[in-house]
């Protein structure tokens, strides 16, 4: 039995498991048909092309964590921002736990998606938000779909301004061998709200991990969402990750991705503008070694007049590893006025590493500014002897000229600590101590 | 300190440097003029160690050290300083944390601890105010959005920091206006000592009015074809180059 026949087939053994007579039931069966019909992407899907599953999916993975597992705090701390108080939901082989998890109903709404499912209070909210703005057609959506049960839940109501930042972490223990798993967010952030939410997925050790996940962000009129996602896992996980954010009326939604490790990651981000005067930001770093392997797909969808949107994606890479952006802008024909623009450099530190880039700008709209650039590129020899001729090495001299490429990515990022610790990491990745603070 | 003797260099298999010799004192400033095109930027990279140039004659010694097999850190590790015509930029690289990563790099080479952060700063301060150099600035990128006299200005404050033996200003006076440049010149000649040496790269004699050269050498087709006092500069400024070229 292949993992796809096991997927349909574990089904029933998943209902067993869970209160069917939640409300959104009916679309997870709804979603289990299409992921039946349609199978996981393959390479000659055109969104497919540069990232294969193939080896993903030839194994076989456990649906269900056989046992919980606990794991102490301090073997944990470092992956959390220690530093400050935040808000924390916490999952360990996709099992909340509660005793590393900080949540909330003080004002605001920082809890599990399986309580939102199960409780009648949350139950309008649900009917109006749930797999609302997915893409219904495509399949791994609907896998995590088709397996919804648990991730976070986050509310933040009319004007309230969540004063402590949200980390959503989904730690894997390495109990069992090989593990699946299918978290699913939902975040509402009403009318003038503001939230900062971080996610990161880790593995605690080697074994492998595949997390197709599923978020769905409302970004409300004059509200305001600042996310950051961490991508530096083992070596042995793989993270598919399906984001999809709406936003609404002057609206301002910020997304960075920080992918310094993991096996294969694909980040499927989408922002539909549908409220004027709403405004984006897509911003990523990349750097990558080994056999690593990270495609951003980013969708940005101006359905309204007078937004902006910006991406910049900065991405290193080296020793066999592969990185691939498409990103698309599509500008309907009401969207007049439109800014959007996209830029997406990348540096290959040797002839091993590579990558494929391509923008799509679909524009229907005639009075729009849209621009795009991708560069590929090594590090400029003159700068490589100006920095060595002032007794810098050569490998720091890199690192150096590597930082500094990547750096102003970093600008945006309105967490110091955060800016700090990802600084510090990049310089780590990068092998070498810089020699200054970061 | 500098003895460079029939040195040859090519870069992408084109010969650029054609027998050059030369011989730096310690406590001595030399001049290297000459048109565009005549070899002197190349001479100051192959000084540097710039790995596109390669060296295919002669010897390139720095007080009796051979030279030429060395990287550039390494040329910068003995006392070697490169002031650029065109310094580079570094976005997210502050000029202070730039000269600390700098000067504990070469420190590091010698097996010398980093230099301790409440010295490295009065020495940032000291060296700064002698390039009338303001402490915003110093926050600042790297040579990012800098204008032309901020570029060389930092060039200086490095070399300062830096306190190397042998110095060379690669056309440290273009894009100066006459304020910049005085200022740049005062800091070059305080810097002065009979310990080090400088090498002034230059297409005009205006800088040399500033910085006073004990010798000047007219670079043609790669090759020294005249040396002379600093009274052969001001013969150049009025006279140009052509008459070199024909008597060459």
């Amino acid at each position: 039995m292949d993992f796809k026949e096991k997927l349909l087939a574990s089904h029933l053994a998943f209902e067993e498991r869970i209160d069917h007579s939640d409300p959104v039931h009916q679309m997870r069966l709804d979603a289990l048909e299409i992921f039946e019909k349609k199978g996981f992407p393959s390479r000659s899907d055109e969104a497919w092309k540069f990232t294969s599953l193939g080896a993903t999916i030839r194994q076989d993975y456990a649906l269900f964590p056989e046992a919980e597992t606990t794991i102490q705090l301090k073997k944990v701390k470092k992956y959390f921002l220690y530093e400050i108080d935040t808000y924390k939901v916490v999952f360990i082989d996709g099992v909340y736990s509660p005793f590393l998890s900080d949540t909330t109903h003080d004002g605001l709404d920082v809890c599990l998606m399986s309580a939102a499912l199960s409780k009648a209070k949350y139950r309008s909210l649900i009917d109006t938000y749930f797999d609302k703005i997915t893409n219904k057609e495509d399949s791994l959506t609907a896998l995590n779909t088709s397996y919804t049960l648990e991730g976070a839940y986050v509310y933040i109501p009319k004007s309230v301004v969540a004063e402590k930042p949200i980390e959503i972490i989904h730690f894997s223990s390495g109990q069992e061998k090989a593990l699946w798993l299918q978290p699913r967010n939902l975040i509402v952030v009403e009318q003038n709200a503001q939230v900062q939410i971080l996610e990161r997925h880790q593995s605690l050790k080697e074994h492998d991990v595949v997390t197709n996940s599923v978020t769905e962000i409302y970004t409300h009129q004059d509200a305001f969402v600042d996310y950051y996602k961490i991508q530096n896992d083992l070596s042995t996980a793989s993270l598919i990750d399906n984001t999809y954010i709406s936003q609404e009326k002057n609206s301002n939604a910020r997304v960075h991705t920080f992918s310094l490790g993991g096996k294969l990651i694909r980040n499927n981000l989408n922002f539909y503008l549908r409220g004027q005067h709403s405004n984006s930001t897509l911003k990523g770093i990349t750097l990558l070694k080994n056999q690593q392997h990270v495609d951003h797909y980013t969708l940005v969808d101006h359905v309204s007049p007078n937004c902006e949107s910006h991406q910049d994606y900065k991405g290193v890479f080296s020793e066999g590893s592969k990185g691939v952006f498409n990103g698309k802008i599509h500008v309907d024909q009401l969207a007049q006025k439109t800014n959007a623009f996209q830029q997406n450099n990348n540096i290959l530190l040797d002839d091993k590493a590579m990558v494929n880039t391509k923008p799509q700008l679909e524009i229907f709209a005639d009075d729009v500014k849209c621009s795009h650039g991708c560069t590929v590129g090594q590090l400029d020899e003159n700068v490589l002897f100006y920095l060595m001729s002032r007794g810098i090495p050569k490998k720091e001299a890199k690192a150096l000229m590597t930082y500094a490429f990547a750096n102003n990515v970093l600008e945006s990022v309105e967490l110091p600590i955060l800016k700090k610790r990802i600084n510090k990491l990049i310089a780590q990745k990068l092998g070498v101590n810089l020699g200054f603070d970061l | 300190m500098l003895t460079i003797e029939n040195l040859h260099a090519q870069v992408e298999n084109k010969q650029i440097l054609n027998g050059i010799d030369l011989d730096v004192k310690a406590g001595e400033v030399h001049a290297i003029m000459g048109p565009n095109g005549s070899g002197k930027s190349t001479l100051s990279s192959v000084i540097a160690g710039h790995q596109d140039y390669e060296v295919n004659h002669g010897t390139m010694l720095l007080e009796g050290e051979d030279l030429v097999d060395l990287s550039p850190e390494e040329r910068a590790h003995k006392g070697i300083f490169l002031s650029f015509q065109y310094p580079v930029e570094i976005p997210g690289v502050s000029v202070t944390n730039f000269i600390k990563t700098a000067i504990n790099a070469s420190r590091k080479a010698k097996g010398l601890e980093d230099m301790p952060a409440n010295v490295m700063l009065k020495k940032i301060r000291e060296k700064s105010s002698l390039l009338e150099i303001d402490s915003r600035f110093l926050s600042r990128s790297l040579n990012e959005g800098f204008s032309g006299g901020e570029k060389k200005r930092n060039e200086i404050f490095q070399m300062a920091m830096m306190e190397p033996k042998l110095s060379i200003l690669d056309e440290t006076d273009s894009g100066l206006d006459i304020d910049a440049l005085k200022i740049v010149a005062n800091g070059v000649n305080r810097l002065r000592s009979k310990d080090n040496a400088t090498i002034v790269i230059t297409h005009y004699q205006r800088l040399l009015e500033y910085i006073v050269p004990d010798f000047v050498h007219v670079l043609l087709d790669g090759k020294i074809v005249k040396s002379g006092t600093k009274d052969l500069a001001v013969e150049l400024e009025e006279k140009g180059y052509d008459w070199i070229k024909e008597m060459a």
